[in-house]
């Protein structure tokens, strides 16, 4: 058995946990639709989305790794960090590590999560952090389709019939109290932005609502009202989900050490 | 007189999906066309069932170009193309089969011109 590696815990470091740990979590959930889609088509479509988003991981957590060692700690790699990392050391967001659902759960994550994303990748053209930079680069075109794909189905269900209209509302009232945790800011976003890494999440906010707020009004669904429920899976406190998760995922690299094809 | 022109049968309307299993099979299905790259033609590529223009283009981008096979798509739903009767195949083409001169085999074509 593999035991863990040590994470540095480095604010600059665990920025880009964050980012990493939702695409490649939420590649995991979409990932699980693969054979089981409503249609072929559809199936497919789902699956693209989530390999480009492990694409996106990988680079974001080979790049966190390197960062490790540059800021003086113990360099790792992608397979690494995904594979050899516990719990409390992922940092996605909770919404991201959710069961995946029905469809509607499905897509209006999708749909959340990739309107955050684009929002993050728009600004880290930006970064300080050339490599980082590039990165975004690329992911900016992915995030785009990915909201637009999601986004067309939300309006779909929701104008659907009384089945659709009604699980889309039930996936809006599961899903809807684990956003906050997406937009507050705490000592790691404020020396992301101090540094010029990247934006507080918080900081984009007001653009995710002003996306996707029409999106669900033309749905013909309202969010519930605030909660003073906070997840907390940025800070590595996970539901009971990710456990799972990752057995599944790390199981092989966990028993067959540098296992590869 | 009269041309001797069978025009290709439109396809009636689609009888009424009944049951559990029919559900897949309520989207109409669409032809789909990939331009490779600039200059050069869409070609048919294969098919696909989706609910409207919109979905059928996102989806002919997830099935047809995720090796990069496009940069453009084309999409057109199945019953709405007109097709000659196979039964008139020979009626229509074979005809062409003994007229060598129609083939412009005495030019040398210049070696920079492609795809003719």
């Amino acid at each position: 058995m593999q035991s863990s590696i040590e994470v540095s815990r480095q604010p600059a470091v665990r920025y880009l946990l964050r980012i990493g740990d939702t695409c490649l979590i939420q590649a995991q959930r979409l990932g699980e639709w693969c054979g089981h889609g409503p249609v072929l088509e559809e199936d497919i479509a789902m699956t693209n989305m989530a390999l480009d988003l492990v694409g996106q991981a990988r680079a974001v957590l080979t790049r966190a790794g390197a960062l490790e060692a540059e800021l003086g700690g113990t360099a790792h790699d992608e397979d690494q960090l995904a594979f050899l990392r516990d719990e409390r050391d992922f940092l996605n967001l909770t919404i991201a590590e959710l069961p995946r659902g029905d469809f509607a759960v499905t897509v209006l994550r999708n749909f959340a999560l990739s309107t955050l994303l684009k929002l993050l990748w728009q600004r880290l053209l930006d970064s300080s952090d050339a490599e980082l930079a590039a990165i975004a680069g690329k992911a900016l075109k992915e995030a785009r389709y990915h909201q637009q794909h999601a986004g067309d189905w939300v309006l779909r269900l929701g104008g659907g019939t009384d089945e659709s209209q009604r699980r889309l509302r039930a996936a809006v009232d599961l899903l809807w109290p684990y956003l906050p945790e997406a937009f507050e800011s705490d000592e790691v976003d404020d020396e992301a932005f101090a540094s010029g890494l990247g934006p507080r999440w918080a900081d984009i906010a007001d653009a995710w609502h002003a996306e996707v707020a029409p999106v669900l009004d033309e749905a013909g669904v309202a969010p519930p009202a605030p909660r003073a429920f906070r997840s907390t899976g940025k800070k590595g406190v996970h539901s009971e989900h990710l456990g799972y998760i990752l057995a599944e995922m790390q199981h092989l690299q966990r028993s067959h050490p540098g296992g590869v094809w | 007189m009269s041309p001797a022109v069978t025009p290709g049968t439109l396809p009636g309307p689609p009888a009424e999906p009944t049951g559990r299993a029919a559900k897949t099979t309520e989207w109409p299905l669409w032809e789909v066309f990939v331009r490779s790259k600039a200059g050069l033609d869409h070609k048919h590529c294969g098919s696909l069932h989706a609910a409207d223009p919109q979905m059928a283009i996102q989806l002919a981008r997830d099935v047809y170009t995720r090796r990069q096979e496009g940069t453009s798509i084309w999409v057109v739903r199945s019953d709405q193309i007109v097709a000659s009767d196979p039964g008139e195949k020979a009626a229509y083409f074979d005809p062409m089969a003994d007229k060598v001169y129609r083939h412009p085999t005495f030019y040398d074509l210049p070696k920079s011109v492609d795809h003719m």
